[in-house]
Order: structure tokens, then sequence, then C-alpha cells
């Protein structure tokens, strides 16, 4: 057991260490302006959709390891150190984050660990809003998306490195609308055999928060986990499993709107949707069986640093420096 | 365990439901989307943009992009269904269109139970889909 944890462990840190020479090599550095000329003579025409082959086949594994979504990591990455314009990475992005939320999102469903009650209110104005912002990203000029991207990306590091996650918050009543509503639910932890109930309060300001949440979704393209589960967690109260699986099925939805803006404005190429979403799919499933024997803990240091990175590169690229 | 905590365990039959389509459209959208893939990469379709020029667009913002290749938005891309790259759309439709038809077809079951404040929330929620979905809200780029 010992043994393979080490040698799993150290599998996973030669993928990362393999992927990021793979990023800061020549090639990916350069500018996408400089590739976008120099990339198509350079190189046969599988070589850029082989590399995020293989990008995003480690990123699936480091998504799941460290717990975020593709898109949260596939946007920053990609468009910081690949020869694609921004617009094309935001498209693929939301489809990336679309097919983990569609993939899983029927187990969850099933296992009544994803509501459905709670979510179709808060899908509602999350995708509304997720349409208001794939029209605003996609009509401002790419230096300030990518600018606020990496400052959003450099927010999502430090949400991720401060907000603390509650299990079982203690909500003492539900409020009106959320009784109204009747988002209330029951479901059984596997780990200890107790039935757990569940109601959420602070409705309002939640459903609030998702305008916020639904507009930085489509305006760059990130899925949003990293923003749904800490609103439904620590402000509504839900349970943190259900808030986990309530997040991924509601991208699902959120996504969708999204990405229906991103496919009518053109911004799908199948030479790299179809790689990207083959590579986190297999990365996933690996990382899934890698999830039992690795450090959890380790693989978050390493995902915040990724992000870090990524947002910084970004933000960089955003500024012209 | 009481009858009515071990009910509540269980998903309600509109959740069922909704995972049942949302399963079989992700399956059936995944496969649309490889065998199309496959057709396109190994050449067995004539794509739009040949393979080897591709690398040369993809750095471009998409409204150069567009104008480039004379490439319509919105559904322009059902009339290019005769190119290997286009026919990739239809998996990428099937996958964004999928939540819709889940939505649609859980509004009788939360009428039958008298949910009216859910199915409404549901037709809305159709609407806003269909509104992404439609190519109405073109950009100016």
């Amino acid at each position: 057991m010992l043994m393979s944890r080490r040698f799993y462990g150290l599998l996973v840190a030669k993928l990362g260490t393999l992927s990021f020479l793979l990023l800061c090599s020549r090639p990916v550095m350069a500018t996408a302006e400089g590739v976008m000329t120099a990339g198509a003579q350079d190189h046969a025409w599988w070589f850029w959709p082989l590399v995020l082959l293989v990008v995003t086949f480690v990123m699936g594994i480091f998504a799941v390891l460290g717990g975020v979504g593709g898109g949260v990591l596939f946007v920053p990455i990609i468009s910081g150190f690949f020869p694609f314009h921004l617009d094309f990475v935001r498209g693929t992005g939301l489809l990336v984050a679309l097919s983990g939320a569609l993939a899983a999102g029927p187990g969850l469903l099933k296992m009544n660990l994803a509501s459905l009650r709670l979510a179709i209110p808060v899908a509602l104005i999350a995708s509304a809003c997720a349409i208001v912002g794939a029209i605003i990203g996609l009509a401002l000029p790419t230096h300030i998306v990518q600018t606020a991207l990496g400052a959003t990306i450099l927010g999502i590091c430090v949400l991720m490195l401060t907000a603390k996650k509650s299990e079982f918050p203690d909500v003492q009543e539900a409020d009106r609308l959320s009784s109204a509503l009747r988002i209330y639910g029951v479901y059984q932890e596997k780990s200890t055999g107790n039935v757990v109930d569940w109601k959420v309060h602070r409705t309002p300001l939640g459903l609030c928060l998702f305008i916020l949440i639904g507009v930085m979704a489509g305006m760059f393209g990130l899925g949003a986990g990293w923003a749904n589960v800490p609103v439904l967690n620590l402000l509504m109260g839900a349970p943190l499993k259900i808030s986990v699986a309530t997040s991924k099925f509601l991208l699902s939805i959120t996504d969708t709107s999204a990405a229906w803006i991103y496919i009518n404005n053109g911004c799908v190429i199948p030479m790299m949707v179809v790689p990207s979403l083959v590579g986190i799919m297999l990365g996933s499933f690996i990382g899934v069986r890698l999830l039992a024997v690795t450090k959890p803990t380790v693989i978050r240091w390493i995902v915040i640093g990724m992000l870090g990175f990524a947002g910084t590169k970004a933000l960089l690229k955003g500024l012209g420096i | 365990m009481p009858d009515t905590q071990k009910t509540g365990l269980e998903a309600g039959p509109e959740q069922i439901l909704y995972a049942s389509i949302l399963e079989k459209g992700m399956f059936v959208g995944l496969l649309i989307l490889f065998i199309t893939f496959a057709l396109y990469a190994f050449g067995i379709m004539k794509p739009y943009i040949p393979l080897d020029q591709v690398s040369q667009y993809w750095g471009m913002p998409v409204g150069e992009y567009l104008k480039h290749l004379h490439i319509g938005t919105g559904w322009s891309w059902v009339g290019m269904m005769q190119y290997g790259d286009f026919i990739n759309f239809i998996g990428v439709a099937v996958l964004a269109g999928v939540s819709g038809i889940c939505y649609l077809a859980i509004i009788p079951l939360l009428l039958k139970n008298n949910d009216k404040v859910y199915a409404v929330l549901a037709l809305l929620e159709v609407l806003v889909l269909s509104l992404a979905a439609s190519g109405i809200l073109k950009v100016g780029h």
C-alpha cells in the first residue's frame, strides 16, 4: 500500500513536471501572434492538438485530485501558453466544463446528492446572467478580458487558500423563500451511515450572488464550481456534499446558455474541442483512480500554484507586459 | 429509519426523469462528436478549412476568423454539413441542447404534482436556453 502510494505520488509529480516543462518549452511560451504564423509552418497540423490532448489529460488528473472543475484550469493555462485566441479558448473551456458536468450530473441526481429543487431557481438566474456575461466577454477587447481573467484567477487562488468548508453547516431556521420553494432534503452520509436532514437559509442573498457568478462564468468561460460551492455551502448552508454535487450539476445548465452564445458567434474549432474533451475526460478517469492513493492536500497546493502561475501570466499578457 | 425519511432519501420522479434524459443525451452527444471527429481528422470527409491550414486561423480573434473564412454566425453551420469540420457541430449541439429537453420533459410531471411554481421556473429556463440557442444574440466583434 505504501509502495503503491509512493509510486502513484511519484507518477503524479512526474506528470506535473512533464506538463510544466511542456508548457514552458519555447514554442508554447511564444506569444499567440508569433506562433500563429510560425506554428503553422514549423509543425505538422496535428502537433498542437496532440500537445493539447497531453496537457488536458494531465489537467484532468490534477482537476480531480485538486477538487476543481476542468474549465477553471483550462482557460487560463491554455490561453496563457498556447497559440489559440482567447475567444476560442473560452468557447472550448465552456464545452469542457459542460461535458464534465453532463458526465457527472445524471449520477449525482440519481443518488439524490445533487438537488434539482435547489438547482432550478439558482440555475435560472445563473444561466440568464451567463448569457449577459458571454455577450460582454465577446464584445470587450481581448486585452481587457485577459487582464480581468488574470485578476479573477488570482482571486480564485486567494479564495481556495482562505475559504473554509463546512461539512454540515448549522442552519437554525430556513428562510421564507426557501421554505416557500420547499428547498430542503435528506441524504445518507455513506461514511457514517447517518441520515442528514438539510435546509438552506439566506436564499435571497445567495440568488443575488449567482447573478455575479453567472456573468463571470459566461465572460471568462470558466465554469463556476469555484464560486458555486462556497455560496451554496458557506452562505446558504447546504451540506458540503449537497453543495459540491448540486454545483457540478448546475454547471450543466449555466455553461449551456453561455456555450450557445460562443457556439453561435463562431468560437468553436473542432480541432481544439475534441482533443480537449478527450484529454480532460481520460485524465479525470485516471484522476478518480489516483484519488485513493495520493495526498489531496499536496495536489491542492500544486493546483493553487498552477492557477497562480497561469493567472499571473494571463494578467501580464492582458497588460501587455 | 421511518418510512417518510426513507422516501426522502430517494430522488423524486422529476429528478430521476431529468437524470435519465441527461444521461442519454450526454452519451449520444459524445458518441456523435467522436464519430464525426474521426471522419474529419482521418480525412474521410473533406473539411472546409484544410487540416494543414487550421493553425493559421486559431490565433485570430473570432470576428477576423469568420470574416477571413466567410463563415456565418448562428445556425449557418447547418448549411455546411457536407464538410468534415462542420459536421462536428452536431455533437456539440446535442451536448448543449440536452438540458433544455430535460427541462421540457419535467414540466408535465411538475404540473401533475401541482408544483406550479417550479413548472413556471422550468418553463422560464427553457425560454432562457432557447434564447441563447436561437442565434438571435449576435455580438459585434
